[in-house]
């Protein structure tokens, strides 16, 4: 059954609102991108001329490789932990009841609960006394906090969705833990792995608070870097750092995109069936 | 193994506990030692201040107008932009559901605000709103103003900048809450000859408010820890200085670990009873099973 797009009058509010909000977000997005190929850009409708020098200059100004590199190892280091330590605990908690299993459920969800800065400032606190910030080691640290719990409750869904039985029947078979997961539960399992693992390195990459509160200087990733070139402004050319923003955004709408291919957005909390018909 | 050593196994088996549960203990471990830990030691450094007795730091934050304020300032520009994004999720998600052309293209297009970060959308919002950007060209071309509106630099860019940020969010889990509803429920009320709004009101609405709640306090949680927005779109000083500022100043500027960390606390505790709050508004609901059937 297709639904019509036509007509009633509180469809042409609801679609008038989504229509503001895009063309809201078209312009601020395009602002950074027109000023950031812009040569300067003072009181008029678009910059009289354009140019790409300012990405050359965003490159070489905010050693642009060095933080690409360290924002790529983060990420792949949080992504990578996380989904190891986190996949296990996903499946205990889908499968089991236990004494306390409603607790574990909660201590888990408190780290998603809590802003960063509030339990990231004393965790910046801690990791200086061991002298594990200002180093990767400590970003990686503090970017697992809300991570390893984002893989276990994305993950949950994933796997309660998995038939037992296949496991009884393995078991059955005389397979034991790790044969079950080898062999059945991480084959099906692929798909939510991947996408928790992307979207765990989607919120790496956007991750400020944590990243600021325990980056040294040569640990910063890109949001770091571009807060500090955006918060020093005056000191560089405003669209160099919008060509700097431009190319985080285009990163992260990569990472996106490829996101979307393995999952789809609107089942990640309740995984329906998408035409139940 | 002895006999009595299988026998306590057995019987902690029987309650749901065995060697699986093991599996728990790397998560466990990590969470307890980067979360509970250093929040337990934040918790004895907020009641260490170098001077003064054990709520000193306590007593500072709250005695201080400059730094008790800052907990209403973020609740003004939390809640309100959590509750907008949450309310105009409902009715888009409304007209979502279901299937029609352009729909994967639509969800793609507002998933796309998620990735922009707190730091684009503020750079974006400088350049759309401020005095010279589009925006003010637009009012001031259209004759609605006769000089530019202040809309950076204030309460309205931490407002807008957490919208843009906020309500494709809200809009994926509203919109997969919804999804999650039965759509036979709504049909056969509709056989009984309910209207949209009985059908909206009586039934779904219903079914939808805990995952309302829950979308509403993880927007809100979103919305609390507004901290780069803040800082860069907003009036760091005053109108915008939110609690996270406060805890930053005294951690990085000061050097007030003890104030720095009874600001977090106190930012958590606020944080906590407004969730707890909406999370117990919930728990009065329905909270079975929507997608019908066998759920």
């Amino acid at each position: 059954m297709r639904r019509r797009i036509v007509a009633s009058p509180g469809a042409w509010v609801v679609w008038g609102l989504v229509a503001i909000f895009f063309a809201a977000l078209a312009g601020v997005i395009g602002s950074v991108v027109v000023n950031s190929f812009g040569v300067r850009w003072f009181d008029t409708w678009l910059p009289p001329d354009y140019t790409t020098r300012w990405y050359g200059q965003a490159w070489t100004d905010f050693t642009l490789l060095p933080v690409l590199t360290v924002t790529l190892v983060v990420c792949l280091l949080v992504a990578g932990i996380s989904v190891l330590v986190g996949v296990p605990a996903a499946y205990v908690l889908a499968r089991r009841r236990f004494p306390g299993s409603r607790l574990m459920y909660l201590l888990f969800l408190l780290p998603i609960l809590m802003p960063p800065i509030t339990y990231g400032i004393p965790l910046a606190t801690v990791l200086y006394k061991y002298g594990l910030a200002g180093h990767l080691s400590g970003v990686v640290l503090a970017n697992l906090v809300p991570s390893v719990p984002f893989v276990i409750l994305t993950m949950t869904p994933f796997i309660e969705q998995i038939d037992p039985a296949v496991e009884r029947a393995a078991r059955m078979c005389g397979a034991r833990t790790r044969h079950v997961f080898a062999s059945i539960l991480a084959p099906l399992l692929v798909p939510g792995i991947l996408a928790a693992s992307i979207l765990v390195v989607v919120r790496t990459v956007g991750m400020f608070e944590l990243t600021f509160l325990t980056a040294g200087p040569d640990s910063q990733t890109l949001v770091v870097a571009l807060f500090y070139s955006m918060s020093a402004a005056g000191i560089r050319a405003q669209q160099s750092v919008d060509a700097m923003a431009v190319i985080y955004c285009v990163m992260m709408l990569v990472l996106l995109v490829v996101a979307l291919r393995f999952v789809n957005p609107t089942q990640l909390v309740a995984r329906v069936k998408e035409d139940p018909e | 193994m002895t006999a009595s050593t299988l026998a306590v196994r057995h019987r902690l088996a029987e309650r749901g506990v065995d060697r699986q549960l093991l599996l728990l203990v790397p998560a466990t471990v990590f969470v307890v030692a980067l979360f509970v830990y250093p929040f337990c030691y934040g918790i004895a450094v907020s009641l260490q201040p170098a001077q003064g007795g054990a709520l000193a730091a306590y007593r500072t934050f709250f005695t201080d107008a400059y730094q008790r304020d800052t907990i209403g300032t973020t609740l003004a520009i939390a809640l309100p932009a959590a509750l907008i994004n949450v309310l105009a999720a409902v009715p888009i998600a409304y007209r979502m559901r279901g299937r029609f052309r352009g729909k994967r293209l639509l969800t793609t297009a507002l998933v796309v605000p998620i990735t922009l970060g707190t730091v684009l959308t503020a750079e974006g919002l400088l350049n759309f709103l401020g005095p010279t950007g589009w925006f003010n060209r637009l009012l001031l071309g259209a004759g609605l103003v006769d000089q530019p509106v202040t809309l950076t630099h204030n309460y309205w860019g931490v407002f807008f900048s957490l919208v843009i940020t906020g309500f494709p969010f809200a809009f994926l889990l509203v919109l997969s809450y919804l999804s999650g509803i039965d759509p036979s429920l709504e049909r056969a009320a509709a056989t009984l000859g309910a209207g949209w709004a009985q059908r909206f009101f009586r039934i779904t609405l219903p079914l939808l408010a805990p995952g309302l709640a829950t979308t509403f306090c993880l927007t809100f949680v979103l919305a609390f820890s507004v901290f780069p927005s803040a800082i860069l779109v907003g009036d760091p000083a005053g109108s915008t200085r939110v609690i996270s500022i406060a805890a930053y100043e005294a951690a990085y500027v000061h050097y007030d670990y003890a104030a720095a960390s009874a600001a977090a606390i106190v930012m958590g505790a606020v944080e906590l009873v407004v969730i707890t709050v909406v999370l117990g508004l919930r728990s009065l609901l329905y909270t079975g099973s929507t997608a019908g059937g066998k759920g």
